[in-house]
């Protein structure tokens, strides 16, 4: 029988299970043999912060969406158009995001009463009612089919029935055409010390496959071609394997050894996880007995000539914030990178959110500014890293970098970079004493400045002569002794902020993109809304409004040309996933009246929602009594 | 006088032939603390030590929290960093992780490191990273003015306390043993030549060494050590540890300590009235530390009558440090230097022309 093969643009599929059920590494395995396939291709995890939330109810449902496409996309897709549910509660947990038509393949095994209660569907089974009469259903007994294929195995029925995903996954390849070969080898090596394990596994994968090909229950495949991308050699990453990665560039870069002090914690442990392997770049990775000890080691570190590194999310710099006080007193290169998620407090742990601008900004005693900057998808976060460590290193200043829980579980496709064109990154070490007194002696002034970057010298033990003593005192300006000096205080305060803000000096202008130059609204953001803002403007240009980006990399200092950039429009938006922090700074600094259109769920944005609210401003613009403040409260 | 060899604590640090003298190691600023301060005694100590090392004094760092001691680097002319409260462990851990080339040593009170960085002493203590510590234990707040510390004895009258503390004391030995600590001693700021030879033990060694040092302070706590320093009780009130030796102090060893067998306790005779063979023989090399936590047990929990001191714990153990940078090397030999392009070009790859 031959199969009708169909073309599509693209698709968004949605993976749902149990926390149990390996819904994560579906979604993995497809992304990857989408990404081989050469599609665009964003992705989205989404899992309960519970290891294993009871089976089968509500909370234990852990879901991953990919979005891929045959031309260059932004996000992983507001709505699925596939959903894969493998049990009532992932039906029930994720039906409601469904747009009518979409389509359902659902494992209707566990649709017993005992599961269909416990997912909350009280007395009636959504497959037999009319609950799913909108949609285009696909009902299979995944599990059924699975223990049968796996039988010459010989494992216990419940081990066979663990192979579903991958049935599951053959499934899905065949649907959509995907390479089966990279999850082949990909199962011989997980499982290469299991060989019952890894040839149930492969055997479930296969007959998934061949489920599609053969039986009637789906008449029609699909095909997405490759995007159109620009030459080179890709892999698809994370953003948490990507900051990894920038660290280890950075510090290959600047010939400094890598040194991370950190302590587990949602969602940034992968970061510890991944630099854990790359010892042979001479990465030291610290897992320390708290957040304050990871910071404090690595700042140790960085005194003693080497990259310090910490890694957390929003509790953790709460914790931290003395010692990177006191790294903005002692004027040393230190990277502290905040994986955002959902607070106050514990929050949201497993959900992003983007609410630590301000605390990053301003969360220290006293007048104790750094230097702040977001990337913008999981790509991005390797090219963020190799910049931040810049900053760091050429101005002397801790640096806060503030991904977030979507970028850092989230991935795309990465050209990857040409070694060669990464920046040099100089650390430039004292090695001679620097002031002569007025009896003729060399001396070492430890805070006697670099003109040009107000920098101070970076003297590591190990120099002879320049022994000297910092600390968290107030320091006499140049020759660094303690100091109680109302004036000297004065300056140094001052000294310290201009040196931050001199960073403008090497970041560029603001990056804007308003092709046709006709734009009245610009809309600005930061960090992971990258996407949606991007999807969501080209969605509104398509309908025929000229609207402009602005998404900015660097929120400390700001780029020195965007306050002209912001009066340049008759109105500016700011999306972000918080209650207007980008927006506060902006009017603060600029007296500009943006806009904000704010959302905290712990989700990132839809595009379409972004559009909406584009579209919004956009009609308000020749209402002259129009409030947009207003409106944004009532919504 | 040079230092015995070898000092496996100090063996990767780069020594010198030119000759040092004290002075070398006094720094241009005016040393702030009270007058009569014990601290005064243990930087002198300190600055008539080092040149013993002979190690080039750039390669040395001292690392302080927060407190009167921890002033300490300011007054001395090698590397310091002055950090902040109770956190000088944490930050001498990425120091002493990535430079095995630097002699690090922490100053600390007992407030910084038992009270607020409680959690980082224990944990350098237990990975014994290879640093040297320093913990001036003079039973109160003083650059605070006054307040009780957590060494301060129950029932301590301070400005804090006008009724009396109703805390138990830390014992900071039988703390540093619990946290499975390589080198554990006690020494008194008074006694210059036993402060000395503790110190340059603990330099010697190799892995975390805590030195909990009893410093008067004249100001807020005056005479909490004055057994110790009063000639007519000094003698029955401290009871010196020797590696290898029965414990036996007083002017003329009239007192001995001896072991109840059912208790597993410690406690002090007189030695003539007990068997010679039921003295205690002091063994610091025992990887066993029962004894010597049972010794710390000695020291009274109140107003201090008698104290033992002298290294009660002194054995080896891999250190920390020396082991991660042995998984480095592991990892380049046995694969090579990181090559920053294969990793980047790792994994699942494809092409587009
Ligand atoms: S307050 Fe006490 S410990 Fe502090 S400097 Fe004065 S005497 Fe020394």
């Amino acid at each position: 029988m031959t199969k009708q093969v169909r073309q599509l643009d693209r698709v968004i599929i949605r993976f749902a299970g149990d926390s149990g059920d390996g819904m994560q590494l579906t979604g993995d395995r497809f992304t990857q043999e989408t990404a081989t396939l050469g599609n665009d291709l964003s992705t989205l995890p989404n899992f309960p912060a519970e290891i294993r939330a009871p089976a089968g109810t509500l909370p234990g449902v852990s879901s991953f969406q990919v979005h891929f496409a045959d031309h260059d996309i932004l996000t992983p897709g507001d709505a699925p158009n596939v959903l894969v549910a493998m049990n009532p509660a992932a039906l029930k947990a994720n039906l409601g995001d469904l747009p009518k038509g979409s389509t359902i393949i659902v494992d209707t095994h566990d649709f017993t009463n005992r599961n269909l209660t416990r997912a909350g569907y009280n007395g009636s089974n959504p497959l037999e009612d009319d609950t799913l009469d909108a949609y285009d259903v696909h009902q299979v007994d995944l599990t059924t089919l699975t223990v049968e294929s796996v039988k010459e195995f010989g494992l216990s029925r419940k081990d066979a029935s663990r192979a579903k995903n991958m049935f599951a996954l053959g499934l899905l390849s065949w649907l959509y055409g995907r390479p089966t070969e990279p999850t082949i080898s990909f199962l011989e090596r997980k499982f290469a010390s299991a060989p019952d394990i890894r040839d149930a596994n492969i055997t479930a994968f296969n007959t998934g496959w061949n489920f599609g090909e053969t039986t009637e229950t789906f008449a029609v495949s699909y095909e997405v071609k490759p995007a159109p991308m620009p030459a080179g050699t890709y892999r698809n990453i994370t953003g948490n394997v990507a900051l990894a990665y920038g660290l280890i560039a950075a510090s290959v870069q600047s010939r400094l050894p890598l040194f991370l002090g950190s302590y587990p914690i949602t969602p940034a442990s992968d970061v510890l996880h991944e630099l854990s392997k790359h010892k042979r770049f001479g990465v030291v990775t610290f897992q320390a007995e708290d957040e304050i000890a990871g910071v404090g080691a690595a700042l140790g570190a960085s005194f003693g000539g080497g990259l310090g590194v910490t890694t957390t999310s929003g509790p953790g710099i709460a914790l931290k914030s003395e010692t990177v006080g006191l790294a903005v007193m002692l004027e040393l290169p230190l990277l502290i990178c905040d994986i955002q998620r959902g607070g106050p407090s514990t929050g949201l742990p497993t959900k992003t959110e983007q609410a630590d601008l301000l605390q990053a900004m301003f969360g220290r005693n006293s007048e104790a500014p750094l230097p702040v900057i977001a990337p913008r998808s999981p790509a991005d976060c390797f090219d963020t890293a190799v910049e931040a460590a810049r900053i760091a290193i050429t101005y002397r200043t801790p640096v806060m970098l503030l991904s977030d829980g979507y970028l850092a579980n989230g991935s795309e496709p990465w050209l990857i970079p040409d070694i060669a064109e990464l920046p040099a990154i100089e650390a430039d070490f004292a090695t001679e004493p620097n002031h002569e007194t007025a009896d003729g002696e060399r001396e070492f002034w430890p805070y006697l400045r670099d003109p040009e970057t107000l920098a101070r010298p970076w003297a590591v033990p190990g120099t002879p002569g320049l022994e000297h003593r910092i600390g968290g005192l107030e320091k006499a300006d140049g020759h660094g002794n303690i100091s109680y000096d109302p004036t000297n205080h004065d300056l140094m305060v001052r000294t310290r902020q201009a040196k931050v803000d001199r960073v403008a000096d090497i970041i560029g202008p603001t990056d804007v993109d308003d092709p046709s130059g006709d734009a009245r609204i610009l809309v600005v953001g930061w960090g992971s809304t990258y996407g949606p803002i991007g999807a969501a403007v080209r969605q509104v240009r398509a309908a025929g409004t000229p609207v402009a980006q602005a998404h900015l990399r660097h929120l400390n200092p700001f780029p020195a040309d965007l306050g002209d950039v912001l009066r340049r429009y008759e109105r500016v938006l700011v999306p972000e996933m918080n209650l207007g922090q980008l927006a506060m700074l902006l009017r603060a600094k600029y007296l500009v009246d943006v806009v904000g259109y704010n959302r905290v769920r712990g989700l990132p944005f839809q595009s379409s929602e972004l559009a909406d609210a584009i579209a919004d401003l956009v009609s308000s613009l020749d209402q002259p009594d129009h409030d947009p403040w207003q409106q944004e409260l009532r919504r | 006088m040079t230092t015995e060899l070898p000092m496996p604590g100090l063996r990767d640090v780069p020594t010198t032939e030119e000759p040092q003298t004290r002075k070398d190691f006094g720094s241009d600023q005016e040393v702030r603390w009270c007058p009569g301060c014990g601290d005064y005694a243990v930087l002198a100590a300190v600055q008539g030590f080092l040149p013993d090392l002979g190690l080039k004094k750039e390669n040395i760092v001292f690392v302080s929290g927060i407190g009167c001691a921890a002033r300490f680097p300011y007054y001395l002319d090698t590397f310091g960093l002055h950090s902040i409260h109770g956190r000088a462990p944490a930050i001498a851990t990425g120091l002493a992780v990535t430079r095995p080339d630097l002699s690090v040593w922490v100053v600390t009170g007992d407030g910084d490191a038992l009270s607020i960085g409680g959690n980082h002493l224990i944990h350098a203590l237990r990975r014994n990273l290879n640093i040297t510590i320093l913990l001036f234990n003079n039973r109160i707040y003083g650059l605070t003015k006054g307040q009780y510390s957590p060494t301060s004895e129950a029932g301590k009258v301070t400005k804090s306390t006008p009724m009396g503390s109703v805390d138990t004391p830390f014992n900071p030995i039988s703390l540093a043993l619990g946290a499975e600590a390589t080198f554990v001693a006690r020494t008194i700021d008074s006694n210059r030549k036993h402060l000395t030879g503790v110190l340059r033990a603990a330099a010697a060694h190799r892995g975390a060494a805590l030195v909990e040092i009893y410093q008067n302070c004249p100001i807020f706590n005056d005479g909490a050590f004055e057994a110790f320093k009063d000639r007519d009780t000094a003698d029955a009130a401290l009871i010196p540890l020797t590696h290898g030796q029965p414990v036996t102090f007083g002017a003329d060893g009239e007192y001995a300590v001896v072991r109840d067998h059912a208790s597993g306790a410690f406690f002090a005779v007189e030695t003539a009235e007990v068997d010679e063979a039921r003295i205690h023989v002091h063994d610091a090399h025992g990887h066993d530390s029962s004894a010597a936590f049972s010794l710390s047990r000695l020291t009274d929990a109140g107003h201090l009558h008698r104290a033992p001191i002298g290294i009660f714990r002194q054995i080896e153990r891999p250190t920390y440090d020396d082991q991660a940078r042995t998984q480095i090397s592991a990892a380049r030999e046995k694969s090579g230097d990181g090559d920053l392009d294969a990793l980047l070009n790792s994994g699942d790859t494809w092409n587009v022309a």
